[in-house]
Order: structure tokens, then sequence, then C-alpha cells
């Protein structure tokens, strides 16, 4: 216990930006996701193509190779410092925008064309047909594996570690180059394991009330 | 391909198309125009950064931190694979002294990030006396994790077989372990190797973990690299990224033939779990109920005594 109530500022560090890294590297993720998404399911063909791309070379890339890029890469174009931290964010929301883009087109193309045809044949026009049939079902069906998407992220956040952001998979590090702290790395990180277990636990009991709440019955 | 989304585009439809093709192109145009500048301005093109891909020890190097990640991959995948399959069976055991703990164990190691696993296993285990080297660090993290996950696929894939299947078996007589062997896992892989195939492509990203943990793999090389006279730092990600995107989308090419043949073979038509469903379950009854119940509906029908017409 001593590993906890020793150290607990830096506990309540690593824990404070794993999160952040975690909700703001989600909402990129989220926003950039949709865009990728809609683009992969539009009329457009150059859209299309565009978003393929974006998908299979980011989603090919191990999520590691992208912090490289970033955090390594970023500082070589002479741009405006950015700390590692806002680095790491774009990183992983840029990375995990891809799967969010996968999760919704898959979820579109879950509704069966007779529904579409059928709300077209009655006569509602693009925007009804979207909003009042198309969508709805597809969301339904889009929310759980969502959830599983933000699950893999918020383990991801781990790489991190490997780029000098303080978050939880750091701690063993921090603790260890700080002269005096208690703990030793089996504990240390045996109660980041923990932390994580029960954050992902959490997360997919949400995920599983979701799902049976709002099955679709077809 | 059809799309719910939108009809065939008439006048109109095609010259907004057209407006937003051209949105598009100039968008990314100019995203990749602003870094190429960008690289251009901070002289990341000059002969000088590149010049260390011109020695063959750096090829070799290469080629060697390949070979590194290869190889934990390689047998990442095959321990997984056994791991999977054990603990599948585990779990789908009629003991509950064995289905529940395998439960827990697979959940624990689904919810444990790879990377916290790993440093476990080489920063923790030395705490007790148990110096472990990088190389099985990366290749046990990856064996748990990819294994509980292949575990839950396969369970998927053998829940998602009829019932009838199972029936049958022990019908003509096999025991529980014939039926398992003979009969639910041979269907349940072929259902699920799609599934498989690509989470062994999530095995190979996740090799470049190792990086963090000090395994001289690709990515390792890569930062060695970067270090080296005039800091070719993107230029050595550039060269590693194109290997592990190239690997990658083999891998992933694979996955999508596997799973085109898949859905074309008639063995397996009707297993796909979500293709809509095997036309020969009804509900929850099997297929030998359904087909005494419609053997009876003629006859003995206990209803209101009209024929039943189309079913």
């Amino acid at each position: 216990m001593d590993v906890i109530f020793g150290n607990l500022d830096l506990w309540g560090e690593a824990i404070g930006n794993t999160l952040l890294v975690f909700l703001i590297g989600g909402l990129i993720a989220l926003v950039l996701g949709i865009i990728v998404g809609a683009m992969r399911v539009s009329p457009v063909p150059i859209a299309r193509g565009v978003g393929t791309a974006y998908v299979n070379i980011v989603r090919n890339t191990p999520l590691t190779l992208v912090f490289f890029f970033f955090v390594f890469g970023y500082p070589q174009l002479g741009l405006p410092d950015l700390s590692n931290t806002v680095l790491g964010i774009l990183a992983i929301g840029i990375y995990t925008a891809t799967y969010v883009a996968e999760v919704l087109r898959a979820g579109i193309n879950t509704v069966p064309v007779g529904q579409a045809e059928a709300a077209r044949a009655i006569g509602l026009p693009f925007g009804q047909v979207m909003t009042l049939v198309v969508l709805p079902q597809a969301f339904r069906s889009v929310v759980p594996p969502m959830m599983s998407v933000f699950i893999a992220l918020l383990k991801n956040t781990t790489v991190a570690a490997g780029f000098s952001i303080a978050e939880l998979a750091a701690l063993r590090a921090t603790i260890n180059d700080a002269p005096g702290r208690p703990g030793n790395p089996m504990e240390v990180l045996l109660w980041v394991a923990i932390v994580f277990v029960v954050l992902v636990l959490a997360m997919s009991a949400v995920q599983r009330h979701l799902e049976n709440k709002w099955r679709i019955a077809r | 391909m059809t799309s719910v989304l939108y009809d065939v585009p008439g006048p109109r439809a095609i010259a907004r198309n057209r407006i937003l093709a051209v949105v598009t192109i100039l968008v990314v145009l100019g995203a990749i125009g602003f870094v190429v500048y960008r690289m251009y301005a901070t002289g990341q093109f000059e002969p000088q950064k590149w010049y260390i891909f011109t020695f063959t020890n750096v090829w070799m190097g290469i080629f060697g931190a390949l070979g590194k990640t290869l190889g934990a991959f390689a047998l990442a995948a095959v321990l997984s694979l056994i791991l999977g399959f054990v603990l599948a069976i585990g779990r789908l055991s009629d003991h509950a002294w064995v289905r529940i703990p395998v439960g827990v164990i697979i959940e624990l190691f689904r919810a444990v990030p790879v990377l916290v696993f790993m440093m476990l296993l080489y920063y923790g285990l030395p705490v007790i006396g148990i110096d472990m080297d990088p190389y099985w660090a990366v290749v046990i993290g990856l064996m748990v994790y990819n294994g509980s996950v292949l575990a839950e696929a396969l369970r998927a894939g053998i829940e998602s077989l009829p019932k009838g299947q199972k029936e049958a078996g022990y019908a003509i007589g096999l025991r529980k372990s014939g039926v398992m062997r003979l009969i639910l896992l041979p269907q349940a892989v072929r259902a699920m190797l799609p599934v498989i195939v690509a989470q062994l492509v999530v095995t190979l990203k996740d090799t470049a973990l190792g990086f963090i943990i000090t395994y001289p793999e690709l990515l390792y090389y890569a930062k060695l690299l970067s270090s080296q006279q005039g800091r070719p730092i993107l230029q050595s990600a550039f060269v590693i990224g194109g290997i592990y995107i190239v690997m990658c989308l083999i891998l992933a090419g694979i996955a999508k033939w596997v799973e085109v043949r898949t859905r074309r073979s008639p063995k397996l038509k009707g297993y796909t779990p979500d293709a809509g469903g095997d036309p020969r379950i009804h509900g929850e009854s099997t297929v030998t109920e359904v087909i005494a119940m419609q053997r009876g509906a003629g006859k003995f029908d206990p209803g209101s005594g009209v024929p039943p017409t189309n079913i």
C-alpha cells in the first residue's frame, strides 16, 4: 500500500494524464472518424478513395510508429513547439479515427437495403430517409462496437509511456527515477494493471448493458 | 457496391458531387503539400539526410531487425493460437470448476494492456529474482493477450453453429471430445478464419511495442538509425513505416481473400454468424424439431383446423 499512499501525487498526475489522453484523443478520433466514415460511404468516388487510403495506411501502421512520427518526427518540421502530451494525443486520435470510421461504415451497412427502399417508396425525401429510418438503426448497431474501440483506445494510451508522457504505464519509470520513493517495479505495475482491469471491466459492463438495451429486433 | 444511402445521382447530384470531389482533392493536396513544403523548408530532402540508407550495413541491420520482428511475431502467433484453443475449450467446458476460472482468466488477460503485461514481465519479474529476456517478454505478452482474444473468437464460432450439429454428433455415437474435435472445431475455425487472420495482423503490429521494452526489433532499429549522423528521424520512420505497412497489408490481404473464399464456399453456407442466419434455424428449435413440426402441421394441427398456407 505504501506504493500508493507514498506516491499519491504521482498517481494523481498519471491517472489524470491517462484520462486526458483518453478523453481528448477519443474526441479527436470521434470527430475525424465521423468525417472519414462519411467519406467512405459518400457518393463521391474520390472522397471514398481518400478515405480508404487513409484507413488502410494508418490502420496497418503500428501505433508505436504513429507515436514515433508525431513525437520524434514533428519537431523536425520546424513548426510551433508542442508538448509531447499534445503530440501523443494527436497520434492516438488520428490512429483511432480509422477504427471509428470502420465501425460507422459497418453500422450503416448493417441496415438492410429494403429499409431505405421502403422509406423511399412511401415518399420520404432523403433527409427523412436518413434521420427517421437509416441512422437510428445504424446508431443502435454501432454503439457496442464503438465501445470496444474506446476500450482499445484506453488500453492504447499506455503506448505513450514509451514517449516520455507521464501516464500510468510510465509510472514505474517515474517512481524508479525519483530517489527515496517507496515501491518496486513489480508493485507499481501490478497496481497499474489493476487500475486498467477495473476501468476496462466497467466499460465492458456499460457496453453489455447498451447492447441489451438497444438490440434491434429484425 | 449497393448503398442504402443514396440513389443513382441525377444531373444536379452529379454536378454537386463534382464540386465535392474538387474540394476533397484541394483539401488533401493542401495537407500533403503543406507537410512536403515544411519538409523541404527544413531540409528533409537533402541527400545527407538519406545518405545513411546507401550503406549495405544499414540495410543488413534493417533486415536483421526485420528478422527479430518476424521471429517474435511467428512464435507469438503459434503460441497464441494454441493458447486460444485451450482457453476456448476450457471456457466451453461442462464443468463449472473449469469454465469459471478460465472465463476469469480470459477477461483479465483481455483487460490488461499488452504493454503493461510486457513491462510486468520485463521490469517486474526481476524483483522476485526472475530475469527475463525482452524477446520472451514480448512473445509471452503477445501470446497471453492474443490467445485470450482468439479464445473468445473461437467460442463465438462454436456457439454460432446450429445445435443440430452437436446433436447429430452425439446421435452417431461420438463422445464429447469427438464431437468437439471432429464436428464443431473444424467448422468454427473455418467460420472464424477471417477473424483469426485479422487478429494476427494485430499481433504483428503489436510486436512494435517491444521497442518500448528495448527489444531490438524494427522500430528500435529506426530509433537507433535516427540518432546517427545527420539525425535522419523522419527518413528512418518513413522507411521502417513502409516495411510495416507492406507486411500488414499482405496479412490483411490474406484475411480479405480468406473471407471472400469462405463466403463463397458451399460447405459454409448458412454458418456465417451475421449473414442473416441459417435458413434451417427457426428460432430456438433445432432442424430436427422443425422437420417434425412441419410434418405434423397438416395432419395433427391442433389449432384452427385450417391447413397452414405458406409458412
